[in-house]
């Protein structure tokens, strides 16, 4: 499965969403489905994805759909 | 009671640390154990294999120190050992008034007791995340509770447990995760053994049940809310401390 795929689906599966609705402009708490508890889920879901540890720093920084792909490229893991 | 549950028990080497390692092995979960004596961890590990069929991992961590906490829980989580339940116990005890209190001081007690506490339930929160489900037992006292002639810094340190333990209760009660928090009242540990006379003798006789606590005590209510029969409790203190009054 590309990256891109499995970050998709990790997103869709800690918020609880379809996938369709997930776009590089998605911002953290623009749906009520990304709050701050799902973010929580979310981080846990990134990293057994990706098999990566996510700091605290990263954590405050995962504004955005985007900027979560940004994060994750840290870990030497490559989007198309 | 904790069949296929795997337990993190910080401060582990001795006191009510050592009892819920005991305690838990004894019912069946599997068990981390941190403190900064390696030495001593190892011989617990060797003990309580013998004994009881469970794994025991042991690794030194000072809970003061929030690289090697990170550390810790990063290879656990690399090697997939899950978390089901922190007891987060490690914690040190000065007294003095105010007046007479170092920087020094209080920098070790909220260190220990209130930054290590919270750096351990950030780590061991995520495991518990991703199986939706967990219980964290913090350690406060009824010093916490109830505050105390010459412990300023221990009985805030303590309260600051408190309102941590029931802000994170809210926190994380939609995943599944209970948290609540233990107040002992006067245990018999090395920590109120090392106390002078006349502050033993004051604090003995205001124990409604004209005895101390021991560990054991401790233990068992952790055992509790570690376990399935407190599955609907969350963002409680509950006192062990014999009736005592301060």
């Amino acid at each position: 499965m590309s990256n891109n795929k499995k970050i998709l689906e990790a997103f869709s599966e800690a918020l609880q969403v379809e996938a369709d609705i997930i776009h590089d402009a998605l911002m953290y708490q623009s749906i009520p489905e990304w709050d701050s508890i799902s973010h929580m889920v979310l981080i846990t879901e990134l990293e057994d994805v990706f098999d990566i540890s996510i700091d605290i720093d990263d954590v405050i920084d995962m504004s955005s759909f985007a900027k979560a792909k940004e994060i994750i490229s840290k870990h030497k893991i490559t989007f198309d | 009671m904790l069949n296929g549950k795997s337990t993190c028990i910080t401060g582990a080497t001795r006191g009510i640390g050592l009892e819920c390692a005991n305690l838990f092995a004894e019912n069946g979960s599997n068990l981390i154990l941190l403190a900064r004596n390696l030495e001593s961890l190892n011989e617990i590990k060797k003990d309580l294999e013998s004994k009881y069929s469970i794994s025991v991992i042991v690794r030194s961590c000072d809970v003061k120190d929030e690289t090697r906490i990170v550390e810790v829980f990063k290879e656990l989580r690399k090697n997939k050992t899950p978390i089901d339940c922190l007891i987060n116990n490690a914690g040190i005890m000065i007294d003095s008034t105010l007046q007479m209190t170092v920087r020094k001081n209080f920098d070790d007690v909220y260190l220990t007791n209130v930054y290590g506490s919270v750096l351990c339930a950030q780590q061991a929160s995520k495991f518990m995340i991703r199986k939706r489900s967990g219980s964290i037992v913090n350690l406060s006292s009824i010093i916490g509770t109830n505050g105390n002639l010459g412990q300023t810094i221990y009985g805030s340190s303590k309260a600051a447990i408190i309102g941590f333990t029931k802000s994170l209760s809210k926190e994380l009660a939609a995943l599944n995760i209970r948290v609540n928090a233990l107040a002992p009242g006067f245990i018999d540990t090395e920590m109120t053994r090392g106390m002078d006379e006349k502050f033993f003798k004051k604090n003995f006789d205001s124990i409604g049940m004209r005895r101390l606590g021991t560990p054991t005590d401790v233990a068992k209510v952790a055992l509790f809310l570690a376990s399935d029969l407190s599955e609907y409790v969350t963002g409680q203190i509950i006192g062990v401390d014999g009736g005592m009054i301060i």
